[in-house]
């Protein structure tokens, strides 16, 4: 059983934890012009799914709380986890 | 496109005892009997996006726990060996078959669990696509403009599988 790091809650089993998606994506701003079907498409389901080091968001479903979480999709090492705002950190 | 690893495990050989495919989307596992006597296991996806082909423990717990409840026979059977082996899964759990922007270039991917038993077919579709340059009518859902025109393919859904 490997252990993630939760920001909030510290280390915990894999299993309390939620994949939820790619870090970094920005939702098309709907304020202003029409967004093109290729730009929702992009943002809803193209990924980089990288083999190597990634940057993701997953869910602590204990705490409920989003957060990053920096791993490797080869080897499984964590190597960093931080709140999505820094003002959040416990 | 995520990429999951999909574990399977084969037990030491055993007596004739199943000769059909035993299979439990409560449990979430299936197990058969090889020619050789040993069973053959699997059960879902890991629940961690990956490309290391060896399996996280949790998955492990969940479908061999799941065989001895579902066949608890089987408790004191040894496993021989077991394995991981990354598996494409696109939004909407459907393959992609036909063109790519790439002109000249077609993709036939993303079969998640399920190529084994779908290629037959996947490529015979894929062989009229490249014969043709279009689409066979039964192929042409799976296009990669699914994904603009919002017209996924849900198999996830419509077959009751956890991916």
């Amino acid at each position: 059983m490997q252990q993630f790091p939760c920001p909030f809650c510290g280390l915990r089993d894999e299993t309390e934890f939620h994949f939820a998606a790619e870090a970094g994506k920005v939702r098309p701003d709907t304020a202003g012009a029409e967004i093109s079907s290729e730009a929702w498409a992009k943002y809803l389901y193209f990924q980089r799914n990288p083999k190597g080091a990634t940057r993701e968001i997953w869910m602590h479903t204990t705490c409920r709380e989003f957060f990053i979480l920096e791993r490797d999709t080869v080897t499984m090492e964590v190597t960093g986890a931080q709140a999505l705002r820094e003002d959040e950190e416990a | 496109m995520h990429s999951y690893a999909l574990q399977a495990f084969v037990s030491e050989p055993l007596k004739p005892i199943i000769d059909t495919v035993a299979f439990s989307p409560s449990y979430g596992i299936y197990f058969s009997q090889s020619d050789k006597g040993g069973l053959v296991i699997g059960g879902g996806l890991d629940r961690v996006p990956s490309y290391g082909q060896r399996g996280n423990t949790p998955l492990q717990d969940q479908v061999l726990g799941g065989l001895v409840e579902f066949a608890p026979v089987l408790a004191q059977v040894k496993l021989l060996r077991h394995w991981g082996g990354i598996v494409d899964v696109s939004p909407d759990s459907s393959p992609l078959i036909g063109p790519s922007p790439v002109p000249g270039l077609y993709v036939n991917c993303g079969w998640g669990t399920g190529g084994f038993k779908a290629i037959p077919a996947g490529g015979f579709l894929f062989a009229h696509l490249l014969a043709n340059d279009q689409h066979h009518s039964v192929s042409r859902p799976f296009d990669l403009g699914r994904f603009e025109s919002g017209f996924l393919v849900d198999e996830g859904a419509a077959s009751g599988i956890a991916h």
